[in-house]
């Protein structure tokens, strides 16, 4: 199964609506990496309003790609993480700290459009 | 409420069909959503726990009713190499296989009762339980 990635200018988005198995997680990194390589993206947006479970796996995948986006000169932020799964990742010990994230998808473009200005 | 089902654990896949089998039972016995996500949770990290470090397993489920409460226990089992320290693994943050090292320390928070049987070159038993309030 693969996570569709859209272009929007110099952005990419990404909303995952699927119960999110390792290897779909893995192969969502990788897919994610290439596109920012090849569409010279700056910003990512991915959302997660329909993701009711992060375990502590997806936990690293989400956070990994951040920081590897990072690298490669791309800002990635999270959006729309559901009340439940917030409760459920501190629960965990997971904290996210260096993510950026916002309430939805609206919001995560404001924050990319003002930390790419900065 | 009186059942028992299992998920056996043998590919990666598995780990979702097991989380999501939970939730679906979860919701039956009238957990409401934050309890489901973290009952989903604590059985894609002990099913993944089975995948990763004994290859295969099962994970149970039972509906628990007593005269004034309800709750699910959950109980996985493997054959694997076994755990030599346990309360190494319950530490926050160790990990022998690059992850978080949020497994099993995070279980114990999200569920109300915890308990692991573990014994080397024969298996792991790991036993939770959570109630609804």
């Amino acid at each position: 199964m693969r996570i569709p990635i859209l272009k929007l200018h110099n952005y990419l988005l990404i909303s995952i609506q699927i119960d999110l198995d390792d290897q779909t997680a893995i192969q969502f990194q990788e897919d994610l990496l290439s596109k920012i390589h090849e569409s010279g993206a700056t910003g990512v947006v991915i959302d997660l309003t329909s993701v009711d479970i992060i375990d502590s796996f997806i936990a690293k995948v989400l956070g990994d790609v951040v920081t590897m986006s990072d690298l490669m000169g791309a800002k990635v932020v999270l959006t729309g993480i559901q009340p439940a799964v917030a409760m459920t990742l501190i629960d965990l010990g997971i904290h996210l700290q260096d993510v950026p994230t916002a309430l939805d998808l609206e919001q995560g473009l404001i924050k990319l459009r003002q930390e790419l200005e900065e | 409420m009186d059942f028992q089902s299992c998920v056996n654990i043998k590919k990666e896949w598995d780990i979702v069909g097991a989380r999501q089998l939970g939730r679906d039972i979860s919701r039956k016995i009238g957990f409401g959503t934050v309890d489901q996500a973290r009952i989903a949770t604590t059985i894609s990290e002990l099913a993944r726990n089975i995948y990763l470090y004994a290859g295969t397993g099962k994970v149970c489920f039972e509906a628990l009713e007593d005269m004034n409460k309800k709750g699910i226990r959950i109980v996985a089992t493997d054959d694997g190499p076994g755990i030599q320290d346990i309360s190494q693994v319950m530490e926050d943050g160790f990990t022998t296989s690059g992850g978080l090292g949020a497994g099993l320390p995070g279980v114990k928070r999200l569920m109300d009762s915890f308990d692991i049987v573990s014994t080397e070159e024969e298996g792991t038993e790991i036993s939770v339980v959570k109630w609804l309030r």
